[in-house]
């Protein structure tokens, strides 16, 4: 399902690129910005408008992080585990947090508010440990300033 | 937002001021003169000619030429030529190019318009990784200011030359910053790597004659041309001229970036910029370019920040991520957290590469649960051995030399683990 708002986003990048395709990662963002995945059925839309099997699609959706193919929580909160935040407590930290929110990494919250993960170096390593909140960094990060940013989730 | 250096020169000296992210007060310090003398008083070969006579390495990790890239922009076809500009910056321990796209939008854009003269492209694809998106939206915000001067789109300052930039957002995927892996993804396809020849500069984005080049790459080309070559080649070393912006990060004592002549020593960016490591600790090693490039012990940090020096110590520049380790660190550890995030993010099309990068990250978890053999130590180094220089793109001579280095110079860590059946370094960061 597409609403007219986001196909007409998706017809403003097509309007950039030499080949229609080129807006296919636009699209997907687009997509992700109404319904937070791409459904089966949005799947089959964005075929159609690019000309694609839906099928071909999905590769593209599944070779990517940030493009899901289910239903997603609310909050994305992925804990940067990479060498400079590594040396400088992350995983610590992501245990911590695991524990505050009863889930492990990998896994959502059961009210649907939050999924947890860790996440490879998002160019904030001198200000780890750090961890992004769906489009928000949060850096120079303590287990009292992360649990506090968490529970103002809604 | 990214604090303002430490340490600043020609490229970050006015970051401190929020208006320099404008278009308003980016003109305020001279902005866009060098882009108007380039499109009205320079011949598109006379700009290539300047920015070769610089010497500018690109600074995406590679260190190719610059200026030497832009000549091979084929200059008589019918096709469209494109510029890319790789922002997708995701080598661990670098975050150079998301302070240029956060506080300097306006000055990538004047180099990225100056590259588009000279190389004769009629767009620019601005590819920057999808976590990116509050310096995505500084960098909408600025495409949009320099539309609405004249700046971008057609008849740019009112000349002949017309030029547009399309910002691109990418969605996670690291293999993405090789720069064919880029390209097919702006295709709207997977980002895996191209096999090359051809190279971009014949088959580029779309099938088109294409160059790509890294943020702060463009980010130097202003100053070049306002100030000329030999104003360039006073900053840096004779065969890497100009600064860089470096990033410190890890056990420093002042973490955070450093904008310095290419050629300093990496002793003092270590001790004299960053500080060394806190009281009562020493250091113990250092990565100088991204974790992709081999770690130097204490007692090489002599080596100054330049290619054609650190390839004798068989490391290179990279990105310029300095990351710093002190004597608690387990270098079994670190080579954990790199070895897991190569076989994360292969992107599986070459077997030497899937498969070594798997083994070699299943070999060190090994050795760090203190279950390794004698053996396992050669077997990394064969290993890694046969992904060099096998591969469709250099993403598997980055997975291995990051293990070479750490067993050229802390095998001992490794033999110790197998010796002792555990690891001796309760002190070290978690995994
Ligand atoms: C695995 C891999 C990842 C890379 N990632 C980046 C990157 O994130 N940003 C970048 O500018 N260059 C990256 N590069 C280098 C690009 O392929 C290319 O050389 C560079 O963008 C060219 O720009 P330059 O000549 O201005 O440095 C990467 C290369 C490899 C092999
Ligand atoms: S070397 Fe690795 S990342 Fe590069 S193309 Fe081959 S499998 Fe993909
Ligand atoms: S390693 Fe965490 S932001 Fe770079």
């Amino acid at each position: 399902m597409i609403s007219s708002a986001t196909r007409a986003r998706i017809d403003a990048e097509i309007a950039k690129y030499p080949v229609k395709r080129g807006a296919l990662l636009p699209a997907l963002h687009h997509v992700h910005a109404e319904l937070g995945y791409v459904s089966h059925e949005s799947a089959a839309a964005i075929a159609d408008i690019f000309d694609l099997r839906p099928v071909e699609v999905m590769e593209v959706v599944s070779f990517y992080n940030m493009f899901f193919d289910t239903p997603q929580p609310r909050h994305h909160v992925r804990v940067c585990t990479n060498l400079p935040c590594s040396l400088r407590g992350a995983r610590t930290l992501l245990a911590q947090i695991e524990s505050h929110l009863g889930i492990e990494a990998g896994q959502a919250s059961s009210d649907g508010r939050i999924g947890l993960g860790h996440e490879e170096c998002l160019g904030a390593c001198a200000y780890a440990p750090m961890m992004r909140v769906n489009d928000r960094y949060h850096e120079d990060l303590d287990v009292e300033k992360a649990k506090r940013i968490l529970d103002s989730l809604e | 937002m990214l604090r303002v250096p430490h340490v600043t020169n020609y490229l970050s000296e006015h970051f401190a001021d929020d208006a320099f992210g404008t278009l308003a007060g980016y003109e305020r310090y001279g902005g866009y003169k060098a882009a108007r003398q380039a499109i009205t008083g320079m011949a598109p070969s006379e700009v290539v000619a300047l920015v070769k006579e610089s010497g500018l390495q690109g600074r995406g990790g590679a260190g190719f030429l610059a200026g030497l890239k832009w000549s091979f922009m084929p200059a008589e076809t019918d096709k469209p030529k494109y510029l890319v500009c790789n922002a997708d910056e995701s080598e661990p321990g670098s975050f150079k190019d998301r302070i240029l796209l956060e506080r300097a939008p306006h000055l990538l854009l004047e180099g990225i318009l100056i590259g588009a003269w000279a190389t004769g492209a009629s767009k620019t694809f601005l590819y920057i990784r999808g976590e990116y998106a509050f310096p995505a939206a500084q960098l909408e915000r600025a495409i949009a200011e320099a539309y609405d001067k004249g700046y971008l789109g057609k008849r740019v300052m009112r000349s002949g030359f017309s030029h547009d930039v399309v910002l691109h957002r990418g969605a996670g995927a690291y293999i993405c910053g090789e720069e064919t892996g880029l390209l097919e993804s702006l295709e709207g396809k997977k980002g895996q790597p191209r096999k090359k020849p051809p190279f971009p500069a014949q088959y580029g984005a779309f099938g088109m004659p294409s160059t790509v080049n890294n943020v702060e790459t463009f980010c130097h080309v202003p100053h070049i041309v306002a100030k000329g070559s030999d104003w360039f080649r006073a900053f840096g070393t004779e065969k890497s001229p100009g600064t860089t912006i470096f990033g410190v990060s890890g056990h420093a004592v002042r973490l955070g970036l450093y904008e310095l002549p290419l050629g300093t020593p990496l002793e003092e960016i270590v001790y004299r910029h960053a500080g060394g490591v806190p009281e009562g600790r020493r250091v113990k090693g250092v990565i100088p370019g991204g974790v992709s490039m081999p770690i130097l012990p204490a007692d090489q940090l002599d080596v100054p920040m330049a290619n054609e020096f650190l390839r004798e110590r068989k490391t290179m520049l990279g990105t310029g991520g300095i990351m710093v380790m002190d004597d608690t660190t387990c270098m079994v550890r670190a080579a954990c957290v790199i070895t897991y995030f190569f076989r994360d993010e292969s992107c599986g099309q070459c077997t030497q590469c899937r498969e070594g990068t798997g083994w070699l990250n299943k070999i060190v978890n090994r050795i760090e649960r203190g279950a390794g053999v004698p053996e396992d130590l050669d077997v990394l180094i064969d290993v890694a051995g046969k992904m060099e220089g096998q591969t469709i793109c250099a993403f598997a001579d980055a997975a291995a030399w990051p293990v070479q280095g750490l067993l050229r110079h802390f095998r001992a860590d490794f033999e110790q683990h197998v010796h002792e059946r555990k690891c001796p370094f309760p002190e070290s960061f978690q995994l």
